[in-house]
């Protein structure tokens, strides 16, 4: 799925857009979790084609995608960015939407348009 | 080993705002050296385990770079205490005593420790009540 597929699967809309990854790629697999040290364990073969759905909303959420070198990441549960979480998010370069969704109703309508688990 | 470059790095207790910025400083300087990614990432998790494990179990501490002449990279995590009181259990995935702070900013899940030895090469850890030293190698994989 291509991330515009995926933003407009979930109604998304954009926190942060970044001029470095355009809405055209596409991206094979997702992880869904608010405690960023599993992602950080689980997602290991290729973390730039894999998305990153979470509820926290903090700069860590950043952070762990940026060690991780992810650069889709889709806030479940109508969360917003504050406004330095969201400077920090345009400076990273990293495009961020928010889904009123909540994390089992985004990965389930993920999953049925065909991105897969990580393996 | 002979280091053709160091950095050492200084991790603040309880600087939550600033959590995770030396593993970005240290992710950037390694990338702009040319190392690949697949170990710049690994150092990347590594580092920014250890640096939350810093701010919020530690008193403080520091992390040094080294890049040794044969590109090998060392990492030296060294906190202020209070140290890990049983380090067998700290490695065990999904034991964690992390504070609801922490916990609040998307951390104890119980994968610090593991997901730091998964990602180097060498991992050699020591604690006492002064401190936790880790010492990490990662190396360009043939």
């Amino acid at each position: 799925m291509t991330a515009a597929e995926i933003v407009e699967t979930l109604g998304a809309k954009p926190l942060a857009v970044s001029d470095f990854h355009p809405l055209t790629k596409e991206y094979v697999s997702a992880f869904a979790t608010d405690l960023m040290s599993d992602a950080l364990a689980m997602i290991q073969e290729s973390p730039e084609d894999t998305v990153l759905l979470t509820g926290l909303c903090n700069q860590q959420a950043l952070r762990t995608a940026q060690m991780l070198d992810i650069e889709l990441i889709i806030i479940v549960r109508g969360k917003e960015f504050n406004e330095e979480v969201l400077r920090m998010s345009r400076n990273m370069g990293v495009n961020v939407f928010s889904t009123h969704f909540t994390m089992y109703e985004a990965c389930g309508k993920l999953y049925q348009r065909g991105l897969k688990a990580i393996v | 080993m002979t280091a053709v470059y160091q950095r050492i790095f200084t991790v603040e207790q309880d600087d939550y705002a600033s959590a995770g910025l030396v593993s970005s400083l240290i992710k950037e300087s390694l990338r702009y050296m040319g190392i690949s990614p697949a170990v710049v990432r690994r150092v990347a998790v590594a580092t920014y385990e250890a640096e939350i494990n810093m701010i919020i179990h530690a008193y403080g501490g520091t992390i040094t770079l080294e890049i040794g002449d044969d590109g090998t990279i060392h990492l030296l995590a060294k906190d202020n205490g209070p140290g890990i009181p049983d380090i067998e259990k700290a490695l065990t995935p999904g034991f964690s005593t992390a504070s609801k702070k922490a916990m609040e900013l998307g951390f104890g899940a119980g994968m610090g420790l593991p997901n730091i030895k998964r990602n180097a090469d060498v991992f050699h850890i020591e604690s006492s009540p002064e401190g936790t030293i880790l010492d990490l190698l990662f190396k360009e994989k043939s």
